[in-house]
């Protein structure tokens, strides 16, 4: 309930929400917890395993408990932390993990079976039969152990990543983080001010004390505000810094909108940031732990700083009558700020004989609290001192065990934490994290002077390091008490005593892994699962692994910490793969052609990331077979035309590109005459094929290289590979051009015919052999013409700057079009070089030589080339190898389709009967059969032979003939012609 | 007679004006790779700078003089924007012609580098990356060039066939700045 004249939020805006169905009211700067616990509503959700009642533990975002489903349909986020959320008008919450209700949860039944769930149950009991735990016990176990869901719907909310630069990064807006700043900004540097809260200020907003003889909070508001005024500083609040990367990377989280309705702009909901900063100065403060005693976990028992934050931030008493439990001087705190709020403290327990007295509440020294009860929410505490136990009334329990450092993002590059045994903690490892200084409460400086101070002179140090004339500002007057404890982990006694909330780890399930020898507590954590869950462990790892210490009979420093890894804080999938939803999964890359391709209704498929018409339907063509075949016979009979831009090209300039070209590809080509074009091949250094293409010598000293269009990247980085690093004695330059000159392939018996309608000096025969290459004008325009053909066909190839492709693709379409002739696609482009014989990917797909595809010959002998030597390996040159073939069917079914295996006749179609595959098929209709291109052992020495195709996939088992893969036009009359 | 149509890389694409960033296609003439053979750095640094008035870019570094551009183009190429290449340059560079190769567009406007920061890993602040600055990084999922030409004003180059991506990822930052200035207001 609010108490009248406590917390920040007087005047605030009433706001209304709903938590599983029932509307409540908050104010504006409320959490979902604060205003939950304002409302009176304790038990928010229900325990992973044993599904026991379960309310709000912490007031930040290591929260293990109050985890909950925010909004409906395909955009609802699950687990989200209520001590995060939030509120906003018509904010819907819900809970998780029970059924059919919070209040009433069958599997609550799992709390009764309690001593068989213990630590190892799943392991031992779930073992047999062996193939059982994939298909029955794990999803059994999944679906009874959970947290939220998600809809299982496409996202509809936008996320985003965003890049930041700065001098300093100052992690944490509290006392500590913001004199960092202040300091650091002052002397003029780059500081990026990142606070997880929505609102800065840490504890200076969670305590009643006075920095400067003022409410903390109202000096808070005199930092920020210089800050913000400063151009220098930018305060990004609501942004968890996650992780700690090499060279001053950080990963930072940003809630952009989830603070507010979804209400379908583009406001991202979260903002993954990596943030560089060459100087870091971690002040993420500490955070309480709890004590393990029996039945520590049921509803209204909290952290008691949570208590003090609900109190004097939120102005909520988490209860009416309110017990305090701790072994430190700072849980006392917690009673007198009740106390002087006039909410009721039933008394405080500590563990200590010499603990503090107090006036105003009683005060059990030497004490503990044994035991809990209360059926969905705290009722009772038993309390056991020298002279016994005895019970006392509480409806909230405020327990610390004393404060954990958040050392995580100093531990990210594996750096382990120190132990430091004055105030039973671990501390960061200085310079564990280069460039980064923890400083305050995150270094185990307690009181506020002490992070008062260490934050200014941090902020200083690290600008005055970066040439900033630095000063450490004044510090403000504050509280500098000392930091007294005496450690307690856990209360001896019988029954469950909660280590982690969030997983159901016990006390119990730690001495149990000790006793089967799980002693590392790398072990241990996995045996247990605890620190597993999305609060990572950090409100348990340091009293388990103190329990197991003491299980063992180690030291905390010998029995160490489990390895911190990032995240800190729960990262949504979303925001790390902000952006690459829908279009923004990878660029797409359009042809000059695309536009008049779509206005043909070409269906466009990918090829890598361009695009590219599969066909050209006509009207009245109901399957893509008819498309394909017209388009087959339109080249063979009379002119296609097709887009062939994307396929790689490089210009190469110097006085050494034959040298350079010798010496990549396998064949010579320092010897071609300029005005004319060569096939080429190229090997990798392992000797397999990596790409094959024509290269054009167009001067004395320029070359023009094709690649396939998926290896164009790949090749072009090759080159500069060889150049760089292997031939940089020879003296040439490349660039790709691929973008710079639309090309087009015009092939059929008419193509000479379509392009003297164009040229604006017709073709002589005699000038333009099969293979030549030149300069040509285009309708007035500066382009370039190959006699190159990849269909078998007369053919050329047409080449203008990029900016007229669209242009002259209509211009050719339209002129074959009135000689009987069109434009083709990929489907069509694929059966014409099938029928050739000619090799795609498909056959040169990285485990094949040239001896495999049957071009051993074009390896020259006379000089050395990449790949050369290592294709000469005697595997490499086995004729029992699967070789290149030609494949057509017999029998009665027609059918040969890619992926398919072969086998000889009479053997089973098994693997080890396997005699190769088979790579590429079309149906040709120049043939009448389906037609396909195949590895095969000993493939060549076995033409004419009758072998069995197997395709296990799509269950075909047929027969076809070995052939000479190249089906049509073998002598290349056509192509010559 | 027919004639062929030129078409720039964004046409129908641009102009775009969100939250007050605004993205324009520029029409930047003659666009030249000029890469020095062995060698060859000094002599046509020299040639560069008496016929075009620019001396060749270091790296990172471009040039502006009376509408000539030189901006470093990656390891040993820069990129000459603007004017036909003089003869002279080709004695000691290879020359590669990519007036079609590239989309060359400008973004401009109060929040310019908070839209670039959701697209480039690189680190914009005027204080480091200042005017004439340039780098070859990423833009969004693209290869690209990014030169600072003035103090709220960014050139961006990207291949011509992914024009519409780097439209589409531009405006997809743009909106997302502007979505959160209203919030910030």
């Amino acid at each position: 309930m609010r108490v009248a004249g406590k917390g920040l939020l007087a005047g605030a805006r009433p706001v209304t929400f709903s938590f599983d169905g029932v509307r409540y009211r908050g104010l504006e700067g409320d959490t979902l917890a604060s205003a939950l616990l304002a409302n009176g509503v304790r038990l928010v959700g229900r325990s992973f395993k044993y599904h026991r009642p379960r309310g709000v533990l912490t007031a930040g975002s290591e929260e293990p408990n109050a985890l909950l489903t925010i909004g409906r349909g395909a955009g609802q986020e699950p687990n989200v932390r209520a001590t995060v959320q939030e509120i906003y008008d018509g904010l819907e919450a819900r809970s998780q993990n029970r059924w059919p209700s919070l209040g009433f949860d069958l599997l609550s039944v799992n709390d009764l079976a309690a001593p068989f769930l213990g630590a190892g149950f799943y392991y031992k009991t779930f073992m047999w039969p062996k193939s059982f735990w994939e298909k029955v016990y794990e999803p059994l176990i999944r679906r009874s152990a959970g947290l939220g869901a998600l809809s299982r719907e496409a996202n509809p909310d936008r996320y985003e990543k965003a890049f930041a630069f700065c001098d300093v990064l100052v992690i944490g807006g509290g006392p500590a983080g913001l004199m960092a700043a202040l300091a650091a900004g002052r002397a003029g540097a780059d500081v990026i001010l990142a606070d997880e809260d929505a609102r800065m200020g840490g504890r200076a907003l969670a305590e009643s004390w006075e920095i400067g003889g003022r409410s903390a909070h109202l000096w808070v508001d005199d930092v920020l505000a210089e800050l913000a005024a400063m151009e220098n500083v930018r305060l990004m609040p609501r942004t968890c810094v996650v992780g700690a990367y090499d060279q001053g990377t950080y990963g930072a989280l940003e809630r952009v909108g989830q603070h507010l309705p979804r209400s379908g702009s583009a406001r991202p909901v979260e903002c993954f940031w990596r943030i560089v900063a060459r100087r870091a100065v971690l002040a993420a403060g500490a955070l309480e732990r709890p004590v393990a005693f029996r039945n520590n976990d049921r509803p209204g028992i909290m952290m008691a700083g949570a208590v003090r934050a609900y109190l004097n931030r939120w102005g909520v008493a988490p209860g009416r009558r309110v017990a305090v439990f701790g072994n430190n001087d700072d849980a006392h705190r917690t009673a007198r700020d009740l106390v002087a709020a006039g909410v009721h403290v039933a008394g405080l327990i500590d563990s200590r004989h010499d603990a503090p007295r107090a006036r105003d509440f009683r005060v059990w020294r030497g004490a503990v609290v044994c035991d809990s009860a209360g059926r969905k929410g705290l009722e009772n505490i038993t309390i056991r001192t020298a002279r016994g136990k005895e019970k006392l009334q509480a409806d909230c329990l405020a327990m610390s065990g004393g404060w954990n450092p958040s050392v995580h993002l100093a531990c990210h590059m594996n750096g382990r934490p120190v132990w430091r045994r004055d105030i039973a903690a671990f501390v960061p490892l200085p310079g564990a994290v280069p460039g980064l200084e923890a400083v305050g409460a995150a270094n185990g400086a307690f009181s506020t002077a002490a992070c008062l101070r260490e934050g200014a002179e941090a902020g200083a140090r690290a600008a005055e390091a970066l040439g900033f004339g630095a000063a450490v500002p004044d510090l403000p007057e504050a509280e500098d008490d000392p930091c007294r404890i005496a450690p307690l982990w856990s209360v001896p006694g019988r029954g469950r005593a909660w280590l982690d909330f969030q997983n159901d780890v016990t006390v119990k399930d730690v001495k149990q892994a000790a006793a089967e020898n799980f002693r590392s507590v790398e072990h241990m954590k996995r045996y247990t699962t605890q620190g597993m869950a999305t609060d990572q462990g950090k409100n348990s790892n340091v009293a388990a692994l103190a329990v197991l210490a003491d299980a063992t009979g180690r030291s905390i420093p010998e029995t160490g910490t489990t390895t911190f890894r990032p995240p800190y804080s729960p990262v949504s999938i979303a925001a790390l793969g902000a952006g690459a939803q829908g279009k923004g999964f990878a660029p797409e890359r359009f042809s000059t052609s695309h536009a008049a391709s779509v206005e043909h209704g070409a269906p466009m498929i990918e090829a890598g990331l361009w695009y590219r018409p599969s066909y050209f339907p006509k009207p009245g063509e109901t399957h893509w077979r008819q498309s394909c075949d017209r388009e087959v016979r339109m080249v063979r009979e009379a002119v296609g035309v097709c887009d062939v831009s994307t396929l790689g090209k490089i210009d190469l300039q110097g006085p050494d590109v034959g040298a350079f070209l010798d010496f990549v590809y396998t064949n010579t080509f320092s010897t071609l005459k300029v005005g004319r074009v060569r096939y080429g091949l190229m090997l990798r250094e392992d000797g397999f094929v990596m790409d094959d293409g024509t290269c054009a010598r167009l001067g004395e000293n320029r070359w023009l290289m094709t690649t396939t269009t998926a290896a164009a990247g790949e090749v072009m980085r090759h080159l500069e590979w060889v150049h760089q690093a292997l031939r940089p004695d020879l003296d040439l330059r490349f660039v790709s051009v691929t973008e710079q000159w639309a090309q087009f392939a015009v092939a059929g018996p008419k193509a000479r015919e379509l392009l003297n309608g164009l040229l604006d000096a017709p073709l002589a025969q005699a000038d333009w052999p099969f293979m030549a290459c030149g300069a040509v004008s285009v309708l007035g325009v500066r382009g370039r013409l190959f006699r190159i053909s990849f269909s078998g066909e007369q053919g050329y190839e047409i080449a203008v700057p990029a900016r007229f492709g669209d242009s002259l693709f209509r211009e050719l379409v339209a002129r074959a079009e009135a000689l009987g002739g069109g434009p083709y696609g990929m489907e069509a482009l694929n059966v014409l070089r099938i029928e050739k014989g000619f090799i795609t990917h498909a056959e040169i797909h990285g485990r094949t030589t040239a001896y495999d595809i049957g071009m051993q010959g074009m390896v020259s002998e006379k000089k050395d080339c990449i790949g050369k030597t290592l294709s000469q390996r005697a595997g490499l040159m086995d004729p029992d190898r699967e070789r290149l073939v030609g494949l057509k069917p017999v029998g009665a079914v027609k059918q040969i389709t890619a992926g398919a295996h072969l086998f000889n006749r009479g053997e089973a179609p098994v693997r080890v009967n396997d005699q190769g595959y088979v790579t590429s098929v079309g149906f040709s209709p120049t043939l009448g059969h389906m037609i396909g291109l195949a590895f095969l052992r000993r493939g060549p020495e076995r033409i004419g032979e009758v072998v069995r195709l197997v395709d296990h996939l799509r269950g075909i088992d047929t027969e076809c003939e070995v052939v000479n893969p190249v089906f049509y036009d073998p002598e290349g009359g056509r192509m010559r012609g | 007679m027919a004639e062929l149509i030129a078409k720039t890389p964004c046409e129908g694409l641009l102009p775009l004006t969100v939250g007050g960033v605004s993205l324009t296609e520029e029409n930047p003439g003659v666009m030249t790779v000029v890469a020095p053979f062995r060698g060859r750095e000094a002599a046509l640094a020299q040639a560069m700078r008496a016929a075009h008035g620019v001396a060749f870019p270091a790296p990172n570094r471009s040039a502006v003089r009376a509408g000539a551009r030189a901006i470093w183009f990656g390891r040993g190429q820069a990129l000459l924007v603007g004017p036909e290449p003089d003869p002279s340059l080709a004695e000691h560079a290879a020359l590669t012609d990519q007036s079609d190769a590239w989309a060359l567009v400008r973004i401009e406007g109060e929040r310019v580098e908070d839209v670039l920061a959701r697209l480039v890993p690189v680190d914009l602040r005027v204080r480091l990356f200042k005017r004439g600055h340039t780098a070859r990084t990423l833009i969004g999922h693209m290869a690209g060039s990014v030169t600072r030409v003035g103090p709220r004003a960014f050139q961006l180059i990207v291949f011509r066939s992914m024009a519409a991506t780097l439209v589409h990822e531009v405006r997809t930052a743009m909106e997302a700045i502007a979505a959160r200035g209203v919030l910030e207001g």
